[in-house]
């Protein structure tokens, strides 16, 4: 590449610096010398660990993204937020029953929303979030699972809610009330846990843990995903 | 007739006997209630300082619903909006009325309104079911009856939120008349009684429910010296308080009497001839079937 | 009981403050008592709800170490009978913002028992926090 690569000014943590056109947030904080040892996971939008707010020149919106996945443009000021602070009480699933009461009892925050769907205009998975509450707020938390479903705990609804709710915490146990309590119970997967237990694919996964890292990853991005 | 239904939380828990009974009984006088498709939380209690917008959200959000739906043809040119529950009717009801006077108020909501594609336009009615009622009639009611309450004795209890303030109250803040025309619509007796719209002690139940006992205490005596055998509400805060803290009154004292409580609507169901199986008496705390049973109004 | 007033310590910006808050002319109260008379709370109160009226009126700032404004349910009972058409659910409403805009909460949600957890309903939940915290 003979083409010189065009740089473009952006404020990180309110410091200036000149970063590569068209580098991630992620990038941009690399180029610039900061060694990011927290909010930095799977750098492919998985993990959820890289939260980050920013404004764009120009705008009044203070907007957040996963810095893996956000490009940065001219003039934009970023600050990442390695982690959020959240309540997350301890629980034994066991002790627990799937309705709203369980909230009640653990989450009592979530009763204060009052609707006004800053968590869902801050969520990079475009998770109608304030839904999500809603649904948990009247006891239906096989919806609240399902609306949930990709939420990858990032915490930015948590620093936008007026109501200080931590949205996914308790998401969180939505699911893992509905997977225990309420889904309906897999044969398939009954079979498949029994198989593994008896030891029928333990060649495939020592075959697999062995492998090379571009082997393994040309494999994984040529793998079929069903859906059905 | 087909009519936006907001049902809000309670009612799709603990107070599931409440809607279970209005849908059938709204069904079977031809009332269809369609539920918003997407609806959130009122917030229970109306924002009364003269600042706190953001309060306000929360009610207006589902006024957008209704816009929607109509927009969609779920229901053909119905900007009324139903409640069951007292005090989401009350709630929406003051918020609305807010909008309504005030365009910059509005605007504002509008504005901060994220991830909405319209605007409220500030011509939604709140109505509660009762009021339905009256204006179909309660004469209407009346023939439709197939199993008349008889000789049961009914003390109606409006508690607060459906008379105060009077400007969206659904009747006469001081001499209410609705709930009594409704149980005669239902052949049941009225009661006279001075409870009637004295409040339960409402969301103190949660932190202070000493309070809420000596109110219940009062409320109960008042019907029981007035010779009812029921009380009805339409508010599920009432209920619980009426409902499960008398219930709680009983154990601690041996001797007192209780009532049991119902949601109009379920003794309306019970005079439509709806199946008991309809009307969620299992949800009532204070044994429900008992009384219907010595009146030979269930089996 | 009597209760002994030191108008040196009027604070008018406390009365405008609640004045603005509330959208109550609170001025214009004639101490009737009807407030206080209907009040379903008031043998609870430690000052009742006219008397929290004249205080506000006087500039009073002590009123925000009473109870009387966490008792209000905003039942309305007074807002119906006010001969002066004031309503006093909103003036509680206000001297408890003023409180709870400090980030203070009136009540602990953590401190309700399991018990109690599983069985209130979502309505008593919501409402009692929307009342008690900011
Ligand atoms: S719901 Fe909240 S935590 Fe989950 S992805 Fe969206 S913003 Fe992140
Ligand atoms: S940000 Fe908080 S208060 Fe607002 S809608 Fe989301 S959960 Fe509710
Ligand atoms: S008053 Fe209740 S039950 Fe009624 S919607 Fe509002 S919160 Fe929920
Ligand atoms: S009677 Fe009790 S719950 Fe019912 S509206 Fe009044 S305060 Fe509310
Ligand atoms: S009823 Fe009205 S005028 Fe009378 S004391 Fe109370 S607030 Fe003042
Ligand atoms: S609104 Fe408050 S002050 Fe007025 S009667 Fe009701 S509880 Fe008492
Ligand atoms: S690093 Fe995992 S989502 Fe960004």
């Amino acid at each position: 590449m003979a083409e010189k690569q065009k740089m473009i000014k952006v404020y990180l943590t309110g410091e200036l610096f000149e970063v590569p056109e068209g580098s991630t947030i992620m990038m941009a904080l690399e180029y610039a010398g900061f060694q990011l040892k927290q909010g930095v996971g799977c750098r492919e939008g998985y993990c959820g660990a890289c939260a980050t707010v920013y404004r764009e020149k120009g705008d009044y919106k203070l907007k957040g993204g996963l810095a893996c996945q956000t490009v940065v443009s001219e003039g934009m000021a970023i600050t990442q937020i390695p982690s959020v602070p959240a309540e997350k009480p301890i629980y034994d699933l066991n002790d627990l029953t799937p309705d709203v009461g369980t909230f009640t009892k653990l989450f009592p925050s979530v009763f204060r929303c009052v609707s006004c769907n800053s968590c869902t205009k801050a969520c990079p998975q475009d998770i109608e979030v304030m839904d999500y509450i809603q649904a948990i707020i009247r006891g239906d938390l096989a919806k609240a699972a399902d609306i949930s479903f990709d939420c990858i705990r990032c915490g930015l609804c948590a620093m936008r809610c007026p109501a200080e709710i931590v949205q996914y915490n308790n998401a969180t146990l939505a699911r893992r009330l509905y997977g225990k309590y309420l889904a309906k119970k897999s044969p398939e997967l009954e079979k498949r846990l029994e198989e593994i237990k008896s030891g029928k694919y333990d060649k495939e996964i020592k075959e697999l843990k062995e492998m090379p890292h571009d082997e393994l990853s040309k494999i994984y991005y040529k793998r079929e995903i069903k859906i059905s | 007739m087909k009519i936006p239904y907001f049902p809000g939380c309670t009612l799709k828990t603990t107070a599931q006997n409440f809607e279970m009974s209005a849908i059938e009984s709204a069904k079977k006088i031809g009332i269809e209630f369609i539920e918003l498709p997407r609806w959130n939380c009122c917030g229970v209690v109306a924002s009364l300082t003269s600042d706190d917008l953001m309060r306000h959200l929360a009610p207006v959000r589902n006024f957008l619903r209704v816009q929607e739906m109509n927009k969609q043809g779920l229901v053909e040119n119905e900007n009324r909006l139903l409640t069951l529950c007292s005090m989401c009717y009350n709630t929406l009801s003051l918020s609305n009325l807010r909008m309504k006077n005030d365009a910059d108020d509005l605007q504002k909501i509008n504005d901060f309104m994220h991830k909405e594609e319209e605007n409220y336009d500030g011509n939604i009615e709140v109505v509660h079911f009762l009021s339905i009622l009256e204006e179909m009639g309660f004469d209407k009611l009346a023939q439709k009856i197939t199993k008349p309450l008889k000789d049961l004795k009914v003390a109606s209890y409006y508690g607060c939120m459906l008379l105060r303030p009077k400007e969206v109250g659904i009747d006469d803040a001081e001499a209410p008349t609705i709930l009594e025309n409704f149980v005669k619509s239902l052949k049941a007796e009225t009661v006279d009684w001075d409870a009637g719209s004295r409040c339960c002690g409402s969301y103190h139940t949660v932190n202070n429910v000493e309070i809420v006992y000596t109110l219940v205490k009062g409320i109960i005596l008042d019907a029981r010296k007035n010779g009812a055998e029921a009380i009805i509400t339409s508010c599920p805060l009432c209920a619980f308080n009426l409902d499960v803290r008398q219930s709680e009154i009983k154990k601690d004292n041996p001797d007192f009497q209780t009532i049991p409580i119902f949601y109009f609507t379920q003794l309306m169901g019970i005079a439509l001839g709806l199946n008991k199986e309809a009307l969620g008496l299992e949800f009532n705390k204070i044994d429900a079937e008992d009384i219907l049973k010595k009146k030979k109004l269930i089996k | 009981m009597a209760q002994i007033i030191k108008l040196k310590d009027k604070n008018t910006d406390f009365l405008e403050k609640i004045t603005e808050l509330s959208g109550e002319q609170i001025t214009l109260c004639e101490q009737c008592g009807t407030c206080s008379a209907g009040c379903p709370f008031v043998s609870e109160m430690d000052i009742n709800p006219s008397q929290i009226m004249r205080l506000v009126m006087l500039g009073q700032e002590s009123v925000m170490d009473s109870k009387t404004m966490w008792l209000c349910a905003s039942c309305f009972t007074c807002t119906v009978r006010c001969p002066r058409k004031l309503d006093l659910s909103k003036v509680s409403e206000a001297l408890r913002q003023v409180k709870l805009r400090g980030a203070i909460d009136e009540i602990d949600i953590k401190e309700i028992s399991d018990e109690e957890a599983l069985k209130l309903p979502t309505i008593a939940v919501v409402g009692s926090f929307r009342k008690f915290t900011g």
